[in-house]
């Protein structure tokens, strides 16, 4: 949109937009920056913005009071494995639903997305129990599965969106060829769908990677992701500021980078392609 | 187009997720209506018989119930009120023209990548903490006694929380919707001399209408079930016990599965009326 301003009215928005944008983000460039003062330095009265002496003691603390790499490795294995193994049971049935519709395929569709309007802690119990006896309880397998089910609707209606995007056309030009259902699929269609399947690898990997309610729930020593890991900061003792900074931005780093490469997904993804 | 052949093999591709979430949703719901029928302690007794609706009178008229339903609401309303207003003012500033427009809304969107834990933690600790948190710092500059936020001003700190969550995403979605607006018409009611306000009022609220609707379903549903956020700051205490954390517990902290499964089923009740809601929207969008 190429409207015509004056300079004075955009450096006027500029400064406007600026100051409410690092006022959303200033919590995270407090958290970013206390983790590198002392403990002493973090509850200093007036606060010490950038005047102080840049440490990383902390971040040497966080690791060896919690093993940080565990965690980390945790979080990794379940965000990863979950979204991994939902896309490779959501591409056949995103596939079949956006290229061999039938009188059902909405329906279908909106089935799947009632699924996830389910309340967790509606069927806590049950998960528990069921986690229990299979003895999936802390286990990073069982928080696979689950996370793996919860994401499972957005993953289906994210790829169907883009796969409908890809025009029947092609296709049809490509069976005239006398390309068979496989390589149609491996030659023609996934190399269109791959930008598709790659936002929605990255938005649910973070969707994953965030959860905070059965990874709470399901999890204690073993199978703990970065989100129990922070968790277990939560009873305050003595001085912990920068400790738990530090602990902070290790867990939020990675999947800020991420975040920034997903800035457009995330609205399809999350509105089930109501808004693009 | 579609032949027999491609239908039956379209109908095995389908099969796994269809039959994967058929379980995900059957098994735990049935198991839990068959919960909420029974006196059931796990640590006090274990299966105690059959309760016929017991479960579900004694969760509603419970001490606890309308507080819990009185905290869910006002949680769930003043987030959705403060991000869905701040969220169509800064999705029209972040609209304008302007220098470093791709990092402002890196700016903007960053908190919504926080995971709760933490974003509750840093929230709790380093702005609230009524000694040394930073809101502290502010209200002593100002000559001000400090509050302690999450004792005194329990709810209003849970809502600036998540609020602080969920802005992002309002903003986010008011963004995308906001540009598809046609700007001639804008400009044409520009060149009228129709003032501010009422281009706002006429032009932009009416464009931006579906989205604030899909806005406000999609955060309803998530905000019925925050959890974390009120498990590291308050952990349901100065009156923040929201439905989902009341039911929370009921199942794993006293162990009473019963109850807590009427309660389940109240809230998966509550979740499928806003749910309706949105698939509608959904569900006309798929036909366009």
């Amino acid at each position: 949109m190429a409207r015509t301003v004056t300079p004075r009215r955009k450096s006027l928005n500029t400064v406007l937009a600026w100051a409410v944008g690092l006022l959303i983000f200033f919590p995270i460039l407090w958290t970013i920056l206390t983790s590198f003062k002392t403990e002493a330095q973090a509850i200093a009265s007036p606060p010490l913005f950038l005047n102080f002496n840049w440490t990383l003691e902390n971040y040497a603390i966080v690791q060896e009071r919690s093993d940080y790499m565990r965690f980390l490795w945790n979080s990794v294995i379940i965000a990863g494995g979950s979204t991994i193994l939902g896309v490779i049971i959501a591409v056949p049935a995103a596939w079949a639903m956006a290229f061999v519709p039938s009188k059902r395929t909405k329906d279908i569709l909106l089935w799947m997305l009632s699924t996830k309007m389910l309340p967790a802690v509606g069927v806590l119990y049950p998960i528990y129990l069921l986690f229990i006896r299979l003895g999936l309880l802390d286990t990073r397998g069982g928080l696979v599965v689950v996370l793996m089910l919860i994401n499972l609707p957005i993953i289906v209606w994210m790829l169907y969106t883009y796969f409908r995007e890809i025009p029947g056309e092609i296709l049809e030009a490509a069976r005239m060829d006398g390309a068979t259902l496989k390589e149609e699929i491996l030659y023609v269609l996934t190399p269109m769908a791959i930008p598709g399947i790659a936002s929605t690898v990255l938005l649910n990997f973070i969707l994953a990677w965030n959860e905070a309610f059965w990874t709470l729930n399901l999890t204690a020593v073993d199978a703990a992701p970065l989100t129990a890991f922070i968790a277990s900061y939560s009873s305050p003792e003595g001085l912990f500021f920068a400790k738990l900074s530090a602990a902070s931005t290790m867990a939020i780093a990675p999947i800020l980078i991420l975040g920034w490469f997903s800035q457009k997904q995330l609205v399809r993804g999350l509105t089930f392609g109501a808004v693009k | 187009m579609a032949t027999q052949h491609s239908r039956s093999v379209a109908r095995l591709m389908m099969a796994p997720a269809v039959v994967l979430l058929l379980g995900w949703m059957l098994v735990p719901l049935t198991m839990t209506l068959y919960f909420s029928f029974k006196k059931y302690l796990p640590l006090r007794g274990g299966d105690l018989g059959w309760v016929g609706f017991d479960n579900y009178v004694r969760f509603v008229s419970s001490s606890s119930f309308w507080p819990a339903v009185q905290a869910t609401l006002v949680i769930v309303g003043g987030v959705l009120v403060i991000t869905v207003v701040l969220g169509i003012l800064l999705a029209m500033l972040l609209d304008q023209p302007m220098w470093g427009q791709g990092v402002v809304r890196i700016l903007v969107i960053a908190p919504f990548f926080v995971m709760p834990t933490v974003s509750a933690l840093v929230w709790k600790n380093m702005f609230m903490d009524p000694v040394n948190g930073l809101l502290a710092h502010l209200w002593r500059f100002f000559g001000a006694e400090p509050i302690s936020w999450l004792s005194e001003a329990s709810m209003t700190s849970i809502i600036m929380i998540v609020s602080w969550q969920w802005l992002p995403f309002a903003t986010l979605i008011l963004l995308t919707a906001i540009q598809s607006l046609d700007s001639e018409q804008l400009e044409a009611a520009e060149m009228d001399g129709a003032p501010v306000l009422k281009r706002f009022y006429h032009i932009v609220l009416p464009h931006l209408s579906r989205a604030i609707t899909i806005v406000i379903l999609i955060q309803t549903i998530f905000l019925l079930s925050i959890f974390a956020e009120i498990f590291v700051t308050t952990g349901g205490a100065f009156g923040t016990r929201t439905l989902t954390y009341l039911i929370f517990q009921r199942v794993l902290e006293s162990q009473n599965v019963g109850l807590g499964s009427a309660g389940g089923v109240y809230a998966i009740i509550l979740a499928n009326i806003v749910a309706i809601f949105l698939m509608r929207i959904v569900g006309k969008n798929l036909d366009a």
